[in-house]
């Protein structure tokens, strides 16, 4: 992608020419493929993005997982992240902006056997999906929340992000961001998630391994994986290459398992807190309502599963 | 067709009021999960739904806003549900985004707006037939809806079994389009038994995972579908996109794409056309209403009939698709159409398109707040009958 043609959405995948071999992440030979529609490769995103990395890390937690992939659905919403849900080969919605959330919420309440995984952007996530992600947090509905955090809007051509650092420079802030940026972690800890983790794209098998943890825990748990955007934030910022982001990312990280949230929040030259902050156990949405149901009307009440209609 | 699952189908005889009368029409065609957030008048439907479902089997949740309840609703259809939320004006306004996202993804649901007085948050406790352009245009892009219009408790009931049918078998939003009168008015409600209810059934694909394409179209134009743990491993956006499901960013595959979501319903216009006539054989003027403002217009009806007026009434139960075809045949017979409404003037812009000059159109607006006074109505007809 350019910075003349900015929405990806508006150019369709790239022909597959102009796909530099060594930053496209299908490999004929990856054991990754049988996850992915790979009839729709080459993918939109640009070389040296982080977005796909995730993407890896998601395929091989399905896989260290022994998920039962007819049942896994993922939910996206818009943004460069959202388009993780057209490229799983898994039953995948690709939503409305914001709204991967509720989406997930009717999904999940209709059919509680599924595994459902929401993979989105910061921004659709926290800023116009804020209200949402809240409210799942504070039910514990059982939804995987997989946030690629790129500290701008990708897709609409690189605009202040709510997750934007205070001094950086986005489309939208053209003389340094003066707003101060959200903490995710401490958002989703003190709305109630039960499991919160940071990692980056450098941390592959970190990241890796954070989501087969959260295939195997009940209740809301919440990732956020720092990646690059090269062709903006990157650019803008004067930041280099991806390549350049992952010794970055090396290079400020520190592991702290633990850390209270609070103190976990990131600055544009800070370190940057990675690992898994909070683990804990809560009564899970369904739970809650099942017990409540059946304990005020015993045996009137009337538990189905799977709301599957004739 | 089968009929309906008797744990949802409270069969007798009842005095309920609309709101609860369209909880139980939603209850008996099968509607399992519903998402809403609070607003009046629309409220009591939920609330009802709140308290029946747990005993019939399914989940309401209160959502944290409009935005999540219309698209809470998607995710639950897509999982196997048959699913509907609730509300009002300013609720209304915050679906538009969601009833685009049904229509592009050809989710079957139902959205249920009791009107009350606008713009913004107007009147909360009091009647308007004022969304009735929004239900038809309110989200961008070109697409078609299906809106039905009760203009009593009982009809709440019947037209709410409706709306989920004509959701299903055409894979589109369709609107219950009710008001503050219609959902608050308490009258005798007559539930048939189960087996009277007909159900039209999901339209699930029989093809194995492999050979399902999400969005090839049947020869009505409507795709089959599947749904998410059955293993088809399908992909669902709102992006322009081709059978497969998969996005396909072109002027070719959106002209594909919204005529056909649009000829699918235009083309089925007057099997879905339903409406009421009484008198129009001899009339030399019309009346054209819907919802509450009909009850009110066939008092007007019978004032100037009492008067010598031959005057006639079409009563509209489905709004859109709009029965074009009908109007104008109806247009060349008579002098005069007209169009009372608890609006400034809506349905009489389609009356008026309808009747493309071949008859008068009258507009008798009203903004809202209560029904109309049948002389009102009655001074209208008189106008133009001289
Ligand atoms: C209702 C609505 N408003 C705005 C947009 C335009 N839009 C598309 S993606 C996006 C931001 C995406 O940013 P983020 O979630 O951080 O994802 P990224 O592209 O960075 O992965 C915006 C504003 C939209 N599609 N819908
Ligand atoms: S996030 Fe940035 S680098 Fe990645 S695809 Fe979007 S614009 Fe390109």
């Amino acid at each position: 992608m350019t910075s003349q043609a900015r929405d990806p959405a508006e150019l369709g995948p790239r022909p597959e020419a102009e796909v530099p071999a060594e930053s496209c992440d299908y490999q004929p030979e990856n054991p990754v493929e049988q996850f992915l529609r790979t009839d729709r490769m080459p993918h939109i995103w640009c070389p040296g993005c982080g977005i796909g990395t995730t993407v890896n890390s998601f395929a091989r937690a399905l896989l260290e997982a022994k998920l039962d992939l007819d049942r896994v659905a993922v939910v996206s919403g818009i943004g460069c992240t959202g388009r993780v849900a057209g490229y799983v080969r898994l039953d995948s919605f690709h939503t409305t902006h914001g709204r991967a959330i509720p989406f997930a919420t009717g999904l999940k309440l209709a059919n509680p056997n599924l595994t459902v995984v929401v993979y989105s952007g910061d921004g659709d996530l926290f800023a116009i999906g804020g209200n949402h992600i809240i409210h799942a947090a504070r039910r514990n509905l059982d939804l995987k929340v997989i946030c690629v955090n790129n500290f701008v809007y990708g897709m609409t051509g690189g605009q202040l992000a709510p997750t934007t650092p205070v001094g950086a420079l986005t489309t939208t802030t053209p003389y340094g961001c003066y707003e101060p940026a959200f903490n995710l972690p401490a958002l989703m800890d003190a709305a109630g998630a039960v499991y919160v983790a940071r990692w980056t794209s450098f941390h592959v098998r970190q990241l890796t391994r954070a989501m087969v943890d959260i295939f195997r825990k009940k209740g809301f748990c919440f990732i956020e994986v720092l990646t690059p955007c090269p062709s903006l934030f990157q650019r803008k910022n004067r930041m280099g290459e991806g390549l350049d982001a992952m010794k970055y990312y090396k290079e400020k990280s520190k592991v702290r398992h633990g850390a209270p949230t609070s103190e976990v929040g990131l600055t544009i030259d800070g370190d940057i807190i990675v690992g898994k902050f909070v683990d804990r156990e809560r009564p899970e949405f369904l739970d809650l309502l099942r017990s409540q149901l059946a304990a005020q009307l015993g045996d009137r009440y009337v538990e189905v599963e799977h709301l599957v209609c004739s | 067709m089968p009929h309906a699952d008797p744990r949802g189908v409270l069969t007798g005889v009842h005095f309920m009021d609309g709101d609860h009368a369209a909880c139980e029409g939603a209850l008996a065609a099968g509607a399992r999960f519903a998402a809403g957030y609070p607003i009046t008048p629309s409220t009591e439907i939920v609330e009802r739904f709140a308290a029946r479902i747990p005993t019939v089997g399914g989940v309401f949740i209160q959502m944290e806003d409009e935005l999540a309840a219309s698209i809470a609703i998607a995710g639950a259809v897509w999982a196997g549900a048959k699913a509907f939320t609730v509300t009002s004006g300013p609720g209304f306004s915050l679906m538009m985004e969601h009833i685009g996202f049904a229509v592009m993804t050809e989710t079957p649901c139902v959205f249920m707006n009791v009107q009350r007085g606008g713009p913004s948050t107007g009147l909360p406790t009091l009647p308007a037939q004022a969304d009735m352009m929004q239900a038809r245009w309110g989200s961008h892009g070109d697409y078609e809806i299906i809106a039905l219009s009760p203009n009593s408790p009982q009809e709440c009931f019947d037209l709410a079994v409706r709306a989920f049918n004509l959701a299903e078998e055409f894979r589109v939003p369709v609107m219950l389009m009710m008001d503050e009168v219609v959902g608050h008015m308490t009258e005798k409600v007559v539930i048939p038994p189960a087996e009277q209810i007909e159900i039209y059934p999901r339209r699930h694909t029989r093809l194995p995972p492999g050979q399902y394409k999400p969005y090839a179209p049947g020869p009505d134009l409507v795709p089959e579908m599947a749904h998410a743990g059955e293993g088809y491993r399908f992909h669902v956006t709102g992006l322009t996109h081709d059978e497969r499901g998969y996005p396909s960013m072109n002027a070719a595959a959106q002209d594909r794409l919204v005529k056909r979501l649009k000829a699918k319903i235009t083309r089925a216009a007057d099997r879905l056309a339903c409406y009421e006539e009484e008198g129009t054989e001899d009339a030399d003027v019309v009346v054209i209403s819907y919802g509450i403002t009909s009850r009110v217009a066939q008092r007007a009806v019978e004032m100037a009939r009492a008067r010598g007026v031959r005057v006639g009434r079409l009563r509209l139960i489905t709004v859109w698709p709009f029965p074009t075809r009908q109007i104008r045949a109806l247009a060349r017979r008579v002098k005069a159409l007209v169009v009372p409404e608890l609006n400034l003037g809506q349905i009489v812009l389609e009356v008026e398109r309808a009747a493309a000059g071949q008859a008068e159109t009258i507009s008798v607006p009203h903004a809202g707040g209560s029904v109309h006074a049948p002389e009102q109505i009655l001074d209208a007809i008189m106008e133009v009958a001289k």
